[in-house]
């Protein structure tokens, strides 16, 4: 089993799933919030990842962070190396490659809680901080979970954007999943088989954390309900 | 008309909403005043636009001098700040707080001491000393619509905003609120506007009425001439019964 590499995903997924949530929070609060009509391009945008071959973004991403464009060359200056081929570069394709698995959730959580709460708590003064952490966030707490969750995981499993855009660097860029690519490549089944399980095992038991917490669907008990 | 302490709310205002359109021009110079009018004559409309929670297409609203909403210059004092409260027919209280919590929310003061008792004296004054540790899930339609009142008039607003919030009190208790209320609202210079279908509701206080009907204002005076009419068919269904 290449520790090394399991290392790397999880601290990967973990640096991915704050970055994701500190974006996708406030993103996703404009959105059912906001009254502006553009909007729904912000929304089509950052559902946009989902559709996209993850090898069109990578490349798209290896393009933009690599020499060839005067972007890559200005963030290379200021980190003294290229995003490209490194963690970092991990990170943002990451981010952007995960981001509609943390937007969309919470955006029907958010969109799920009765507008008349809303309506009560911008009455009572709350400004947009105030209303998505004391209303928002905590009537859609399971959203939240769901978020959390589905960027880890989509981030642990993602194989596309890394291979383009960080390649197989051991320590750096080799991931879990291309640790099972290069295992199949070289037909060592019986590692293969570890490693696949151990992706599998992670996602069942993170996806049944998500719903062990689901209200029981008999009790019609919802956390949303302000009638 | 502007009587001594009494604040003046006036606002000219034009809005639509799908095929709905509301327009209305007054002035309120009474600390009571009941809008009156059959459900879809725009009463809810009127008091969310008041709030601030909906913009009117064109139109103004001038809250005892200061202007809160004018098209004109695209002003809109957000709501929440516009020392304004609106109480609907669904008391909207926050699930996951207690009734407490909930009359907390809307009060600012640093000082936690301080905002404690204001918590405790509007409990007591809607008549909710004991439930405030209960979930709004555990709560009568009725005690939640106290809770809710409390929890407007926590912050201390100069206009407050009523939305048939009595229809889920039952009548004798809802009526030894309304005294309760009327007393402390008139000593707290709070100016009411208390939106109705319900002629013996607006007929029970001594009010300005304004009477509404499909967005238009028909009448604008004391209860007693404007529902007239209302009054006496109220009657006539009485005498046969």
């Amino acid at each position: 089993m290449d520790w090394q590499a399991f290392a790397l995903s999880l601290r990967l997924a973990a640096v991915t799933t704050a970055i994701l949530l500190a974006i996708a929070i406030p993103l996703a609060a404009l959105i059912v919030l906001g009254r502006s009509r553009w909007l729904a391009a912000v929304e089509a945008l950052a559902t946009l990842p989902m559709v996209l071959p993850p090898t069109v973004l990578g490349f798209f991403l290896l393009v933009l962070l690599g020499p060839r464009t005067s972007f890559g060359r200005g963030i290379s200056e200021l980190l003294g190396h290229p995003l490209a081929f490194s963690f970092d570069g991990l990170v943002v394709g990451s981010v952007i490659y995960s981001l509609p698995f943390a937007v969309q959730p919470l955006v029907a959580g958010f969109a799920s809680v009765d507008t008349a709460l809303v309506d009560a708590a911008r009455l009572l003064g709350a400004g947009p901080v105030r209303l998505v952490t004391s209303i928002l966030l905590p009537l859609a707490r399971r959203s939240l979970l769901a978020a959390v969750i589905l960027s880890f995981l989509h981030t642990i499993g993602e194989f596309g954007v890394v291979l383009m855009l960080g390649g197989d660097i051991p320590g750096a860029t080799r991931t879990l999943s291309i640790v099972l690519y290069d295992q199949v490549e070289n037909f060592d089944y019986s590692a293969a088989d570890r490693t696949a399980l151990l992706l599998l095992g992670l996602s069942v038991l993170f996806l049944a954390a998500i719903y062990s917490k689901t209200p029981n669907r008999a009790s019609g008990v919802r956390g949303s309900g302000g009638h | 008309m502007h009587r001594l302490g009494v604040i003046m709310l006036s606002f000219a205002l034009d809005s639509r909403r799908g095929s709905f359109h509301l327009q209305v021009e007054c002035t309120f110079a009474t600390d009571w005043t009941v809008i009156f009018g059959p459900s879809g004559a725009g009463k809810s409309t009127l008091l969310r636009l008041l709030a601030g929670l909906d913009l009117p297409v064109k139109g103004n609203i001038i809250l005892d001098g200061r202007a809160l909403t004018e098209s004109s210059t695209g002003l809109r004092v957000p709501p929440g700040h516009r020392q304004t409260s609106l109480v609907s027919q669904q008391p909207a209280l926050f699930p996951h707080l207690n009734a407490q919590a909930n009359v907390a929310y809307g009060l600012r003061d640093p000082d936690r001491a301080v905002r404690a008792r204001r918590v405790d004296e509007m409990l007591d004054l809607v008549g909710a000393t004991d439930l405030a540790f209960r979930r709004p899930q555990d709560l009568s339609g009725g005690q939640a619509q106290r809770v809710a009142l409390a929890r407007a008039l926590a912050p201390a607003p100069r206009l407050l905003l009523l939305d048939e919030p009595f229809s889920a009190l039952d009548g004798v208790a809802s009526d030894a609120l309304l005294v309760r209320l009327q007393i402390w609202l008139r000593e707290n210079k709070v100016q009411t506007i208390v939106a109705t279908h319900d002629a013996t509701d607006a007929l029970a206080t001594s009010a300005e009425v304004l009477l509404l009907r499909d967005g238009r204002q028909v009448a604008l005076g004391p209860a007693a001439e404007v529902l007239a009419s209302e009054r006496e068919r109220i009657a006539l269904r009485l005498k046969a019964r």
